[in-house]
């Protein structure tokens, strides 16, 4: 088997007393959707801060791409081509397309031996235009504030910004969220379409229908711990929710 | 293929919508009309002449310096309180580099050099300031920028010679007061470009300056800020940390020191205009700037600029600085008392918001800045 893009290695994050991840450890391979499950509280939304460089773990190993990694800063994970997507999706509502791809990287024309740049919007709409129709996503107009777009073609502006960026591993917290149906379906295939071009996709959510729409692998946390990992193919909705209310738990003897 | 559907809106509302940001333009043209018909009609003078047009000009520089810095602060959804008594620091700092620098025998060109440097210079400092108490420590920019008002305004006041700093070299009159053209009407006038004709009497009075010095700087001062805000990353910065700050800060933009740059961007606008304003009295004055702040906040206002960041222009603060000029210029015109001119702009900056938020309202925007 081929050597997993991100690797988890007993993990531990306290906050005070509250130990919020317990030795987690896990794998990410290329081409998965990984489904990360857990209840309000269950340590998920820690865990993935720890990868993301919000967070440094107090214990343990990350390795991405076989090398052990350490991000200080959110800024650091990023260059390194790990990419989260918040809820807030991290775009400026006020600017079109290409300016929100292109936010804090934004292409330049440089004159008088570079003392004058300007922004070259011409290119930057040139690429939003192609990163998107990469990810087969059509949108009316580009060059409008993205505030007139629907929640579900801002997440596909998000996750454009994210491929065009090199993204090799997506942390996506609860996309489906606050979406109409029809758009949820839409942002899952792109999901799908990520997966199939090889970027793996770590799915926070507590959404069941998604996980099953999606996921190849799914794990499950309670309390800070990894209590399961399953194959979507493996196990059902009713299962998934007794490990996430913690009335099944793999790591301890089977309750009697 | 994931086609996405465009959220659509009727043509009515395309209309309102379109409307609503034309308004300041239609405003003001409306406005124009109207004094040019009742001035004539009602005051007993013309409205419509080159001379009240390059008074309405003149008129609008120091107001318009203040809000084209603040015009920048307020899309970053900042305030900056402070302009007023920055430009009036600067004012009497231009006014002592002057006065020093000549009277140590410096040619007086260089000596006003020397001014505009203080004045800009001193005014950044105070910006610099604002910014890294903002920027670094937290503080919300209306406390900030209110304390900064004060403490510039003791100091403005201590530097200052009782308030007025005299004394200047007489020929930096020319500086503040004379034009790019000259206009000379009836026998023996003509059209002269930079020199001042030699006339007298009847035809001095007949003589109109077009486009003084103050007017023109400030013009290229207006298109630098228009560069700067639609051109430059610095701009798209601007923008974005307005729109979204969550936004800005996870996509890397440097954002506590793009918030310094803008402070300073603020106080050297207001730098620039307490330096006019000493070229343009032949003296520094410490109380120069005050009563303009709020005036140039309402220009800002009236120009479309939302208080809530992310969203204005430069030529929307022009727009609202010419309405506010026009507006004074034209009931003083009409012989109406000078307290209703306080009214009216009040009354107009209100609308402006209440057009500001019937576009949100339209749109189906929750509020701004969320």
């Amino acid at each position: 088997m081929t050597e997993p893009v991100l690797s988890i290695r007993h993990m531990v994050k306290r906050f005070g007393g509250l130990v919020a991840v317990n030795d987690v450890s896990l794998d990410i391979n290329a081409g998965e959707v990984v489904a990360l499950l857990g209840d309000n509280g269950a340590g998920k939304s820690t865990l993935i801060k720890c990868v993301s460089g919000v967070h440094l773990p107090d214990e343990g190993d990350i390795r991405f791409e076989g090398k052990v990694v350490s991000f200080p800063k959110p800024i650091d994970a990023r260059s390194a081509g790990i990419e989260t997507i918040y809820q807030d999706l991290a775009l400026a509502n006020n600017l079109d397309v290409p300016a929100n791809i292109f936010l804090g990287r934004e292409m330049k024309n440089s004159y008088l031996g570079g003392l004058i740049k300007t922004l070259n919007d011409r290119q930057m709409l040139t690429e939003s235009e192609a990163s998107l129709a990469a990810l087969e996503i059509q949108f009316p107009s580009l060059t409008q504030p993205i505030e007139s777009l629907s929640g579900g073609q801002r997440q596909a502006v998000a996750i454009a910004r994210a491929i065009y960026w090199k993204a090799r591993l997506m942390i996506m917290d609860e996309p489906t969220n606050n979406l109409g149906v029809p758009e949820q379906h839409k942002v899952l295939e792109l999901i799908r379409r990520l997966r199939d071009q090889g970027v793996p996709v770590i799915l926070i959510t507590h959404t069941m229908p998604d996980v099953f729409a999606v996921a190849d692998r799914i794990i499950v946390m309670h309390r800070g711990r990894k209590v399961t990992e399953k194959r979507t193919s493996e196990t059902n909705a009713s299962e998934l929710v007794q490990y996430m209310v913690g009335a099944l738990d793999d790591t301890q003897a089977p309750a009697v | 293929m994931s086609g996405f559907e465009e959220p659509s809106l009727s043509p009515s509302k395309r209309f309102i919508l379109m409307a609503s940001r034309l308004w300041a333009w239609v405003f003001l043209a409306l406005m124009i009309l109207f004094f040019i018909i009742a001035v004539p009609l009602f005051g007993g003078a013309t409205f419509l002449s080159v001379r009240n047009s390059q008074n309405i000009l003149v008129a609008i520089v120091p107001v318009l310096l203040l809000g084209l810095g603040q015009t920048f602060v307020i899309i970053s959804a900042g305030i900056d309180l402070s302009v007023g008594w920055v430009m009036s620091l600067a004012s009497v700092l231009s006014a002592h580099a002057i006065r020093a620098s000549y009277n140590a025998g410096v040619p007086l060109f260089l000596a006003v050099v020397l001014g505009f440097l203080a004045a800009v210079g001193g005014a950044a400092l105070v910006g610099l300031f604002n910014g890294l108490i903002i920027a670094k420590l937290k503080v919300p920019a209306f406390i900030v920028t209110l304390g900064t008002s004060f403490i510039v305004r003791g100091m403005a006041l201590l530097f200052s010679e009782n308030t007025t700093v005299i004394g200047l070299p007489a020929g930096i009159r020319d500086y503040g007061n004379e034009s790019l053209f000259y206009w000379v009407r009836g026998e023996g006038g003509g059209f002269y470009v930079l020199n001042r004709p030699e006339v007298s009497g009847e035809l001095l009075r007949q003589m109109d300056r077009i486009l003084a010095w103050p007017v023109v700087i400030t013009a290229i001062v207006v298109m630098l800020c228009i560069f700067l805000l639609r051109r430059t990353q610095f701009g798209r910065h601007t923008y974005a940390i307005g729109g979204s700050m969550q936004a800005a800060l996870r996509t890397g933009i440097p954002v506590d020191t793009h918030i310094i740059k803008l402070y300073m961007l603020s106080s050297a606008t207001a730098g620039v205009a307490g330096f006019l304003s000493t070229l343009r009295f032949t003296a520094g004055s410490a109380v120069i700037g005050d009563a303009l702040l709020l005036s140039s906040i309402a220009a800002v206002i009236i120009g479309g600029v939302s208080l809530f960041g992310g969203a204005g222009s430069i030529i929307g603060t022009v727009i609202g600085a010419l309405i506010i000029a026009v507006l004074t210029t034209g009931l003083v015109m009409l012989n109406v008392q000078a307290f209703w001119q306080f009214i009216v702009v009040g009354a107009v900056v209100i609308i402006a918001v209440l057009i500001d938020q019937s576009r949100d309202l339209i749109l189906g925007r929750r509020g701004r800045g969320s």
